[in-house]
C-alpha cells in the first residue's frame, strides 16, 4: 500500500507574522519557515504505517517555491521514502493545489492520502475536501485515530461537540487533526540519510492544469488590536452598557 | 520564564559566510557534508533542545539530584530527555562512524553544543562526560578495552566519567594518593576516594565507565606517577552486559550553588576491578588529551548560557514597561515606555551580544582547527591546526567563561529585581555559569598556560599561528573603505599585544613571577585582540554583503553596529590591560603575607 502525503511550506508557527506595508500579503522575506504543523502529523501517521507493516512506500510531495525542497528534506528525515515537488512561484489557490494533487494520484497510485486538515498560513481547510472531490474519492476529516484493515479505513473525527467514527472504503483522502499523533523528532541518522534519498523536481506546467487564479486579493491587515476594558460599577452598570453600548443584550 | 532559541542564523553566518567549510567538505571524512545538511542538523538541534531540554531546565534546579539509599536520582524528566537525546543520535553526534559516530565536522559539533548548554547547562554534562572519556579511550585504550566499551559510550547506552580530583588535591593531581594493586589476571585492584565527580553516579543509564587516575605502587612521587584506569560501575557480563556490581559506590552528591540537575558525586573505590589504559605512570598524559578539548567545551558552555540569558534580557527590556525615554515618551499611548529605550540598558544588551557573537565566531574558527588537526590533507596543515588549537584553548575557556559570566550578570541586571527572585530564571543562570570559570582548571590556570607553556613553546611557533593572520588581515585591509577605520584600531591593539607579548618573554624568563602577574591580563588582552580581529572580519562580510544588495539587509546592519560598538566601547579596555601588564608584579608581591 503506497501512502501520499502532501506537506506545505509555511511560516513557522513560532515566529510574528508582519504583513508588508503596502498590504498586498504577508511578509516572508527573510522569515523562518518550516513544514505545517498538521501536515508533520501526517508525515507521522504515514511513517507509523510503515513501520506497523500496513504500508509499503510513503511519498511525500509540495507545491511551491524551490526552497520547499528543505521541507521535503524533513518529510524525509523523519521518514518518508522519496519525495516530489511541483515547482511553482505562484502563491496557488486550494482548487489549483487540488488538481495538482489529483494529477500525481493519477501517477503515483496510492491507496490513500494523508494530509493536514489546513495549513497555518491560510487557514482554507479545503485542499483535502476539493481533491476527495475531483478523484471521487470517499473523504475522512479531522482524524484523531486512523486504522486501514483490508480494503476499509476506519477513522475516528474530531466534530463539533465530541467525536465521530466513520468507516470509508479505500482509495481514500484522510486530513489530519491536531491530536492523532506527536510527531517525532528526526534523528540525526535519518537527517544524514535523507539527503540521499530521490527528491525529483517537476514544474507546474508540465502537469497540464489550469491553475490560474480565481480569486484575487484586495487587501491583508493585521487584526485590529485589542481596546483596554474598563471596569463597571456594579451589576446593573454591566447590563445597561451591554443593552445600549455592546448591543448583544 | 527562560526562554531559548538556537541563533541559527548567526550561526550560519559564522560556519558559512564567515569561516566557510568548503576546506573541510574537501577531506575525505567529510565528503558527505554540505551547507545544506549542515543547517539540517543544525535546525533539527534547535528543535529538540529547545522542546526537550529547556523545559527541564528550571525545574531540574529546582528539585536537585537526590542520593537515595546509595542510588543517585537525577531531577524529574532527565531520564526521558536522555532517551530522547540518546535515539536521536545527538550523543554520537561528533564521533567517528568507525565507533557509530555520526562523523560531523566538531564545527558543527560545537554550535550543536552551545544550544545544549543554552537550554540546559546540567543536562548537557551527562553526554559531554562521556563524550570526554571517549576520547581518552579512543586515544590511549587497548584495542580490546575499545572494541568492549567505546560502542555503547558513542550511542549513548552507557555513560562516562573522569576522576581526578581528592580532596586534597585537585590542580595539582601530583599529591593524588588513590592506589591500584596488579592483579594476576592483568586487571587492577583500585582503592581511593575522589569528589567533585560530574556524572560520578546516576539513573540515566543502566553502566557508567570511570576513567580513573590512581598510583601503582612502585611509581614515582608527582606527576609522574600517576596511571588512567578504566572501572566501570558493572563489569560487564560474558555478553557485554552489566553484571556484577564494581566496589564503587557514590557515598555524597556536593551541595552545589549551581548546575544543580547534574550529579556531582563523591565516590568511594574499595576494591574496585579496572583496566590500565595506556602505558603505566602516563595517566597525565593521557588525561590531558581529553582535558583540552574540554576546556574548549567549558568555554562553549558559559557562551550558550550566556545567549540565552541575552534572549530573556532583550524580552523583558521590550516587555517592561517603566518611566519614559530620556528624550521624550517614545510610546504615549502606553503608561510608561519599555526599558529597552534606555542608553544604559542598551550598553548591557548591546555589550552582552557583541561578547556572544565574537565567542560564537571565535569558538567556531577553533573549533574547525580541531577538525583539521585530524583530518587535514598535509602533515603541515595537521601541525598547524594542532599548534592553533593548543595555543587558543586557554582562551576560549577563560575568555568565554569570564565574558560570559559578565552577560549573564548583565541579563539579571536588565531585569532589576526580578532578576534577582527566583521566577524569571535568570539567578539559575548567574549559579549555573559562575562554575565555568572554575572547573576543568581555574581560569587562573589557564592565564598560566598561556604565558607559561604556549607562549614559549617552540620558540613562539604557536603565537606565530595566530599573529600572523592577523597581521596578513591589517596589511591587505587597512585601506578598506568600509572598514579601514576598524583595522586601524585593531593595528594599535594588536601592537600592544605583541609588544607585551615580547617584554612578558624577557621579563618572565627572567623572573617567572612578573609572568604569572601579568598571566589573566595577558589573556584578557590576548583575547580582546582575537575578537576585535574576528569583529573586523565579520564587518567586512557584512559590508560586502549590504553592498551586494543581500536581501537580509537587516542582519547585515545588525552585524556592522554590534562591530562598531565592539570597536568603540569594549576594545578600548586593551589599553587599560596593556598599563597594568606594564606596572608589573611589584604591588602584589612586595606585601608581606602577614599583612593579609
Amino acid at each position: 500500500m503506497k501512502v501520499l502525503v502532501p506537506v506545505k511550506r509555511v511560516l513557522d508557527y513560532n515566529v510574528k507574522v508582519r504583513v508588508k506595508a503596502d498590504g498586498s500579503g504577508v511578509d516572508l522575506s527573510n522569515m523562518k519557515m518550516s513544514m505545517n504543523p498538521f501536515d508533520e502529523i501526517a508525515i507521522e501517521e504515514a511513517v507509523r504505517l510503515k513501520e506497523a507493516g500496513t504500508a509499503t512506500e510513503v511519498v511525500a510531495v509540495s507545491i511551491g517555491v524551490p526552497q520547499a525542497q528543505d521541507t521535503l528534506r524533513t518529510a524525509l528525515a523523519m521518514g518518508a521514502d522519496r519525495a516530489l515537488l511541483i515547482q511553482s512561484d505562484q502563491d496557488l489557490e486550494p482548487l489549483s493545489v487540488a488538481k495538482l494533487l489529483k494529477a500525481v494520484v493519477a501517477e503515483e497510485q496510492p491507496t490513500v492520502v494523508i494530509l493536514g486538515k489546513q495549513a497555518i498560513d491560510g487557514d482554507n481547510n479545503a485542499v483535502g475536501q476539493m481533491l476527495a472531490a475531483l478523484l471521487d474519492w470517499p473523504q475522512a476529516t479531522f482524524a484523531s485515530k486512523v486504522e486501514i484493515a483490508g480494503n476499509k479505513a476506519t477513522v475516528m473525527r474530531e466534530v463539533d461537540g465530541g467525536l465521530q467514527t466513520i468507516e470509508v472504503d479505500l482509495p481514500a483522502v484522510i486530513t489530519v487533526d491536531l491530536r492523532l499523533n506527536e510527531p517525532r523528532y528526526a534523528s540525526l541518522p535519518n537527517i544524514m540519510k535523507a539527503r540521499k534519498k530521490p527528491l525529483d523536481v517537476k514544474e507546474a506546467a508540465s502537469y497540464g492544469v489550469d491553475i490560474a487564479p480565481r480569486l484575487q486579493v484586495l487587501k491583508v491587515a493585521e487584526p485590529a488590536k485589542r481596546k483596554a476594558g474598563i471596569k463597571v460599577e456594579d451589576a446593573a452598570d454591566l447590563v445597561m452598557r451591554l443593552k445600549n453600548e455592546a448591543g448583544v443584550l | 520564564m527562560q526562554i531559548y532559541t538556537a541563533p541559527l542564523r548567526d550561526m550560519r553566518f559564522v560556519l558559512h559566510e564567515l569561516h566557510g567549510l568548503e576546506r573541510l567538505y574537501a577531506l575525505p571524512a567529510f565528503a558527505d557534508f554540505s551547507d545544506e545538511l549542515v543547517d539540517s542538523v543544525l535546525e533539527e538541534a534547535g528543535k529538540v533542545t529547545r522542546e526537550v531540554l529547556l523545559p527541564i531546565n528550571a525545574s531540574g534546579d529546582e528539585e536537585g539530584c537526590v542520593l537515595d539509599n546509595g542510588v543517585v536520582r537525577t531531577p524529574k524528566g532527565f531520564k526521558e530527555a536522555y532517551n530522547v537525546f540518546r535515539e536521536g543520535g545527538w550523543n554520537a553526534l561528533s564521533a567517528e562512524p568507525e565507533w557509530g559516530g555520526q562523523g560531523l565536522p566538531k564545527c558543527v559539533g560545537s554550535a550543536v553544543e552551545e544550544m545544549i548548554c543554552g537550554a540546559n547547562l546540567s543536562f548537557s554534562l551527562y553526554p559531554g562526560l562521556t563524550a570526554g572519556a571517549v576520547e581518552a579511550l579512543k586515544s590511549h585504550a587497548s584495542d580490546e578495552l575499545k572494541q568492549r566499551f567505546v560502542p555503547k559510550m558513542v550511542e549513548g547506552t552507557w555513560a562516562g566519567s573522569m576522576c581526578l580530583t581528592e580532596a586534597h588535591c585537585g590542580t595539582d593531581l601530583g599529591l593524588l594518593r588513590t592506589k591500584a594493586t596488579p592483579q594476576e589476571d592483568g586487571s587492577y585492584k583500585i582503592d581511593g576516594a575522589k569528589i567533585f565527580i560530574s556524572s560520578g553516579d546516576h539513573d540515566l543509564t543502566p553502566n557508567i565507565i570511570h576513567l580513573v587516575l590512581a598510583r601503582l605502587p612502585d611509581a614515582p612521587e608527582g606527576v609522574r606517577g600517576i596511571s588512567l584506569f578504566l572501572a566501570p560501575k558493572f563489569l560487564p557480563d560474558a555478553d557485554g552486559n552489566p553484571g556484577q556490581r564494581n566496589g564503587i559506590q557514590c557515598t555524597a552528591l556536593e551541595h552545589k550553588m549551581g548546575i544543580k540537575a547534574s550529579a556531582t558525586c563523591q565516590l568511594s573505590l574499595d576494591n574496585a576491578t579496572g583496566w590500565l589504559v595506556g602505558e603505566p605512570n602516563k595517566g597525565m598524559a593521557a588525561m590531558f588529551t581529553m582535558m583540552n578539548t574540554e576546556r574548549v567545551g567549558v568555554g562553549i558552555q558559559a557562551l550558550g548560557v550566556a545567549e540565552a540569558a541575552y534572549q530573556s534580557a532583550v524580552a523583558y527590556a521590550r516587555d517592561r514597561i517603566q518611566g519614559r525615554a530620556l528624550g521624550g515618551a517614545q510610546h504615549p499611548d502606553q503608561a510608561a515606555d519599555p526599558i529597552i529605550v534606555h542608553p544604559d540598558v542598551r550598553r548591557m544588551l548591546m555589550t552582552m551580544r557583541v561578547n556572544n557573537e565574537g565567542c560564537r565566531a571565535l569558538a567556531a574558527w577553533v573549533s574547525q582547527a580541531l577538525d583539521l588537526r585530524t583530518h587535514a590533507a598535509t602533515e603541515e596543515e595537521r601541525l598547524e591546526a594542532e599548534d592553533f588549537v593548543a595555543l587558543m584553548t586557554p582562551v576560549v575557556k577563560a575568555l568565554f567563561t569570564d565574558l560570559g559570566y559578565e552577560s549573564v550578570n548583565l541579563a539579571m541586571q536588565v531585569h532589576g529585581g526580578h532578576g534577582y527572585i527566583r521566577d524569571h530564571g535568570m539567578e539559575q543562570y548567574v549559579r549555573d555559569t559562575r562554575i565555568t570559570m572554575i572547573y576543568e582548571g581555574t581560569n587562573g590556570v589557564q592565564a598560566l598556560d598561556l604565558v607559561g607553556r604556549k607562549m614559549p613553546a617552540h620558540m613562539g611557533r604557536y603565537l606565530r599561528r595566530f599573529f600572523h593572520p592577523v597581521a596578513e588581515f591589517i596589511a591587505a585591509n587597512k585601506a578598506d573603505p568600509d572598514i579601514g577605520k576598524m583595522v586601524e584600531a585593531l593595528e594599535k591593539a594588536f601592537g600592544a599585544l605583541q609588544l607585551t607579548t615580547a617584554q612578558l618573554a624577557q621579563s618572565g624568563m627572567k623572573d617567572p613571577e612578573e609572568a604569572g602577574a601579568a598571566a589573566t591580563e595577558y589573556l584578557r588582552l590576548f583575547g580582546l585582540v582575537a575578537l576585535a580581529y574576528l569583529w573586523a572580519r565579520m564587518a567586512k562580510v557584512a559590508a560586502g554583503k549590504l553592498a551586494a544588495g543581500d536581501p537580509d539587509a537587516a542582519f547585515y546592519s545588525a552585524k556592522l553596529i554590534s562591530a562598531r560598538f565592539y570597536y568603540e566601547r569594549i576594545l578600548p579596555q586593551t589599553s587599560a590591560l596593556f598599563l597594568s601588564i606594564k606596572a608589573g608584579k611589584g604591588a602584589m608581591m612586595e606585601m608581606a603575607e602577614a599583612a593579609f
